[in-house]
């Protein structure tokens, strides 16, 4: 009897420090509140400073913390309570994690529709290429399935979880294989699996393994990835990219192009990765430092720049940058390539325009195109010079002007001055 | 104290199988170079959770720099000096503090933290072993990576910083000095601390092998070990097999930063300088980091999956579904992860052939785990569930371990990995089967073997709080990701600033961020009850989750060589939860079936005719239902 009126004193005694503690907060922020409103009058607090302390939010941790220490106290008083007094223990913690099961399931459910309508409809549009069509079509048919697995199998764990809490009532049955059912969820998987292997390798490979039309070669351009930024070479009227060496790399010669491979004569240099619609085109990659990757997301397309090897990647873009641009209702829509392989500190700031354009603009916009060769390099390769009106600087200066430094005298330039100087 | 009431209870014979212990131990021997696999143990836990916590710190500091990328924290500068100039981190740190949360994580806290803390503590205890094979090799394993701890944490007070190359340094950034600070000094601590934690692991996983296959008591046969003790074993094997491939690897990066090899190194021009090395191929690092990367997560997620099973079993009061099954799957994880690497490697520029081999190899190991994860979802029905938090934690792991396994299926698909490498919906994958599914593991059988470890209770309802709060901002921070990745922006970006279109995914990153604070803030509700409950807790009971494995025969108070008298016999498996004819709801592995005739099954005799001819007997004259029942 007297262990009780203890237990019953003690927690009149925690209750009244809980009031007294939530009496004295309330009555501060009344204070607080009160005070606020009158000098609001005044001149107003600058709480800027406030919020921006280190120990403003030391001081709310702690305070969170306090709260939770009243709050566990006040359950552990509740409970003893409850105990002393001979009763059933007061919360069942079983049901509570059960309900909150529940509830998860609920909100996560309207989470992930949520996820899936508003975050989803802020990704990338429809793919712009021929191959990256067969990528999305194969993106939504997976998307589908694992959705509803994943939907599946949480509402399955969650209420499972809830249905067959321990209430004290009943034993668990004693249950442990069934080997249909186990065969059944193997093979099923299975199947499917094999069905997406099946798609993914035959899409792959029409990727990857394109059979060469003679009559409908592919443009080939040149992208070469230093840090951090991109070369853009286009192959000239030739139709192809001359061969480069990286031991010829100089100031002035800055992708190490070799000036004996009369391929290399006409060789372009771009600022903008421009291509015809509807036209196949081939990306020559290469990297002159670490590895890079170049990844164009519109189009489905990435592949890494690896120094010591040239990978190809081949795709036909299907949609102009005006087009897209109404279909995606921006005027301000570009397509872009940049890097998405860790390669230094500049990483996330490397990047290039991409436009589409019809043949005909195509063909005006690479006729424009300067020459990467000059008399610098025709006299470091013993070629015979030709008289060009001032087209010298032109030859390193698009290679590097980034959209970092747009402005900005190119690196490059600053390399050849040195060289120049010579 | 403990050796006084151990000599008490000694049996004379028990002197002849274990005639090396109990002498007086002193602080050193007994707390830091313990050869005892129950200190060990613990050793590694607490070492596993301060390095869990410095990562989780680091993440912080980064997530905080993508949410407010033009914002100045000076407080930032005082701490971290000029790597954080003006109150903001630079890019060259950003990157190092990738790279070593990254590192901390996956080898630090996920292997050594979780098959460290429980290999060493459950594979005795679970099998009826007094103590590992060999216990000095098993004080050198925590000694080493306890070495390899300090060497990488060194980095941070170094000039250049700590490594910067992300976790899975590719070279040529991370051999050359020149293109990026972080891989001068800080790379080489890097290397050499990777090399200790590899040593530490091999240590480690031939002991668990050896004792796993060796040292089991009477009756112990491999099918009866729990899933815990299969999946331990099979994690270190696959350790085993492939950390010494990584080291090969790492040595060979090592000659080429500091001797002039070219192994990784060729056709590399720095600014305006050619370096002279030839022949090498970064793709080669690739190769040999990814044949052991790839079995590395499987290295992660398996013990956290054996730790689920028990977990679930235990307290769902059932056996555990498809225990065969079960075994199968880990040992077809465990075999097919030597041939899946190259998916980590499809748009690397390797040949496109390859791509489609090793995406049929990985979307076929998504049927073991779609088996195991079906098998859980079986246990829990019409179970009767105890939620208790370990509990928790494992019902988490599996619906991360469902979530962030099925965007694997996207990952896998070569076609898809095109434009989905190196974007945010690869951080989203793996945080979520790779780091939440094995922390949440590892929280599961710290809750659950808490009692084992320092013979107290944890507190539940701190337990309740840090389970809630946690698997929330889990989803919250991981989940939205996945859409940054849909949309295109690339893992590892400084900033979002430099692009138009990833402007809309700034308030996300906030959201995210915020999320990741609170996750980060709810872990002092776990250390606290963690360390105050070692001293302060509850004193725990001897099998006070009522589980069948032999770890709950040992006494609480711990003795070098665990069992005070003779080893316990084992006569049945370690799933026999609420048995239907069982007076209790579990029978532990010790009960042998001559004392549970009334519970027996035909199966339980595995097809021996002479025990099942006297269960029939005796159930014929006992217990005429039961004939009907299971006979006929």
């Amino acid at each position: 009897m007297s262990l009780r009126k203890f237990i019953s004193n003690k927690t009149i005694a925690a209750l009244a420090v809980i009031v007294t503690v939530f009496a004295n907060t309330s009555a501060f922020a009344q204070e607080a509140a009160a005070g606020a409103a009158a000098s609001a009058v005044a001149k107003p607090i600058d709480m800027v400073p406030i919020y921006k302390s280190v120990a403003f939010y030391a001081m709310l941790f702690l305070l969170a913390c306090l709260f939770i220490a009243i709050l566990g106290k006040a359950l552990r008083v509740y409970e003893l309570t409850r105990e002393a007094q001979d009763k059933p223990a007061g919360i069942n913690w079983n049901t509570v994690n059960g309900v909150i099961f529940v509830l998860f399931l609920l909100v996560g459910l309207y989470g992930v529709y949520f996820e899936y309508t508003v975050h989803g409809n802020m990704i990338l549009p429809d793919a712009a290429s021929e191959h990256g069509k067969k990528i999305d079509q194969m993106f939504n048919i997976t998307l589908i399935l694992t959705t509803i697995v994943f939907i599946g199998t949480h509402i399955t764990l969650f209420l499972f979880s809830y249905f067959y809490k321990n209430t004290g009532k009943r034993k668990a049955y004693y249950y442990p294989h069934n080997n249909a059912l186990e065969r059944i969820w193997t093979i099923v998987p299975a199947l499917v699996l094999t069905v997406l292997v099946l798609m993914g390798f035959l899409t792959w490979r029409s990727i990857f393994f394109k059979i060469e039309d003679p009559n409908h070669k592919p443009l080939s351009i040149e992208i070469t990835s230093q840090q951090f930024l991109w070369t853009i070479r286009y192959p000239g009227a030739d139709g192809v990219v001359g061969l480069k060496n990286y031991k010829l790399i100089t100031g002035t010669n800055a992708l190490g192009m070799d000036f004996k491979d009369k391929n290399n004569l006409d060789d372009e240099l771009a600022d903008e990765l421009v291509i015809p619609v509807n036209k196949p085109v081939r990306l020559i990659l290469t990297s002159k430092d670490v590895v890079h990757s170049f990844y164009m997301p519109h189009f489905r397309v990435q592949l890494n720049c690896v120094p010591g090897m040239t990978s190809y990647f081949e795709f036909t873009p299907t949609i102009t940058t005006a087009d897209m641009q109404t279909k995606v209702n921006d005027p301000g829509f570009k397509f872009l390539f940049y890097c998405s392989k860790i390669c230094g500190s500049g990483h996330y700031n490397m990047q290039k325009v991409v436009r589409v354009v019809s043949q005909a603009e195509y063909d005006a916009w690479v006729a424009k195109l300067p020459k990467i060769v000059n008399n610098d390099l025709r006299k470091q390769f013993n070629l015979p010079l030709v008289a060009e009106p001032a087209a010298a600087p032109a030859a390193g200066a698009p290679a590097d002007s980034t959209a970092k430094a747009p402005k900005k005298d190119s690196s490059a330039v600053a390399m050849n001055k040195p060289a120049l100087k010579k | 104290m403990s050796t006084i009431t151990l000599n008490d209870t000694h049996h004379n014979d028990h002197h002849d199988d274990h005639a090396h212990g109990h002498h007086e131990q002193s602080f050193i021997t007994k707390y830091i170079f313990s050869q005892d696999h129950k200190m060990i143990a613990k050793q590694f836990l607490i070492t596993g959770i301060i390095m869990a916590v410095i990562a989780m710190g680091l993440s912080i500091l980064f997530r905080i720099q993508l949410a407010w990328p033009d914002k100045s924290f000076p407080i930032l500068e005082t701490f971290l000096g000029k790597w954080a100039e003006g109150g903001r981190i630079k890019p060259e740190f950003y990157l190092a503090l990738v790279t070593i949360h990254g590192t901390i994580m996956v080898f630090f806290v996920l292997t050594a933290g979780l098959s460290g803390t429980f290999s060493n503590l459950l594979i005795p205890l679970q099998l009826g072993v007094r103590d590992m094979a060999s216990p000095f090799m098993n004080m050198l394993s925590y000694w080493f990576f306890f070495i390899a701890c300090i060497i990488m944490m060194s980095s941070f007070f170094i000039e250049t910083g700590p490594a910067s190359a992300g976790w899975t340094i590719y070279p040529p950034l991370s051999a050359l000095p020149k293109a990026i600070p972080g891989s001068g000094l800080g790379m080489t601590l890097w290397l050499v601390s990777m090399v200790m934690f590899v040593a530490s692991q091999l240590m480690g996983g031939i002991n668990y092998v050896s004792t796993v296959l060796n040292m089991r008591t009477k009756g112990m046969d491999l099918w009866k070990m729990p899933l815990t003790i299969w999946a331990f074993f099979l994690t270190a094997v696959l350790g085993v097999l492939s950390f010494p491939v990584l080291v090969a690897g790492v040595v060979l990066m090592i000659f080429d930063r500091s001797f002039g090899t070219s192994f990784y190194l060729s056709d590399i021009v720095m600014g305006s300088q050619v370096l002279p090395n030839e022949g090498g191929s970064p793709i080669l690092w690739e190769h040999l980091f990814w044949f052991l990367g790839h079995p590395e997560v499987y290295i992660v997620i398996m013990p956290a999956l054996g730790i689920s099973s028990e977990v679930i079993s235990v307290n769902s009061r059932k056996p555990i579904f498809g225990y065969h099954a079960m075994v199968y799957s880990l040992i077809g994880i465990t075999v097919l992860s030597f041939i899946v690497w190259g998916h980590h490697m499809f748009v690397t520029g390797m040949n496109p052939l390859l791509g489609g081999v090793f995406m049929i190899t990985t979307l076929i190991i998504a049927v073991p785990s779609a088996v195991k994860t079906f098998n859980y979802l079986a246990t829990l029905w019409r179970g009767n569930i105890r939620f208790t938090p370990a509990m928790l934690f494992a019902i988490g792991m599996v619906s991360f371990f469902i979530s962030g396994g099925l965007t694997g299926i996207f990952l896998g698909n070569a076609s898809l990995d095109i434009n989905l490498h190196d974007t945010y919906f690869v951080v989203a994958h793996f945080h979520l089967v790779m780091g939440s599914a094995a922390i949440f593991g590892m929280l599961a059988g710290v809750y659950h073997w808490f009692p084992k470890m320092f013979g107290r209770m944890m507190d539940a309802k701190l337990g309740y709080l840090h389970f809630w709060v946690t698997f929330i901002c889990a989803y919250l921070v991981f989940f939205p990701l996945h859409f940054l990745g849909l949309d295109g922006v690339p893992r590892r970006y400084y900033a979002f600033t430099e692009f138009e279109f990833m402007q809309k995914w700034v308030t996300v990153n906030i959201f995210v961020t915020w999320s990741a604070i609170v996750a980060a803030l709810v872990q002092v509700a776990f250390l606290f009850n963690f360390f105050y409950s070692i001293f302060k807790g509850k004193v725990a009971t001897q099998n006070p989750w009522q589980a069948n494995t032999l770890e709950w025969t040992t006494p609480v108070e711990h003795i070098h060589g665990n069992w005070p008298g003779e080893i316990p016999t084992v006569h049945r498996w370690p799933y026999d939860y609420s048995k239907p004819g069982a007076e209790e709801d579990f029978i532990p592995q010790t009960v042998p079936y001559s004392e549970t005739m009334m519970s027996n099954m035909p199966h339980d005799f595995e097809g021996n005719a002479e025990s099942e001819r006297i269960q029939r007997e005796w159930d014929a004259k006992n217990n005429p239902t039961k004939v009907n029942a299971e006979f006929h």
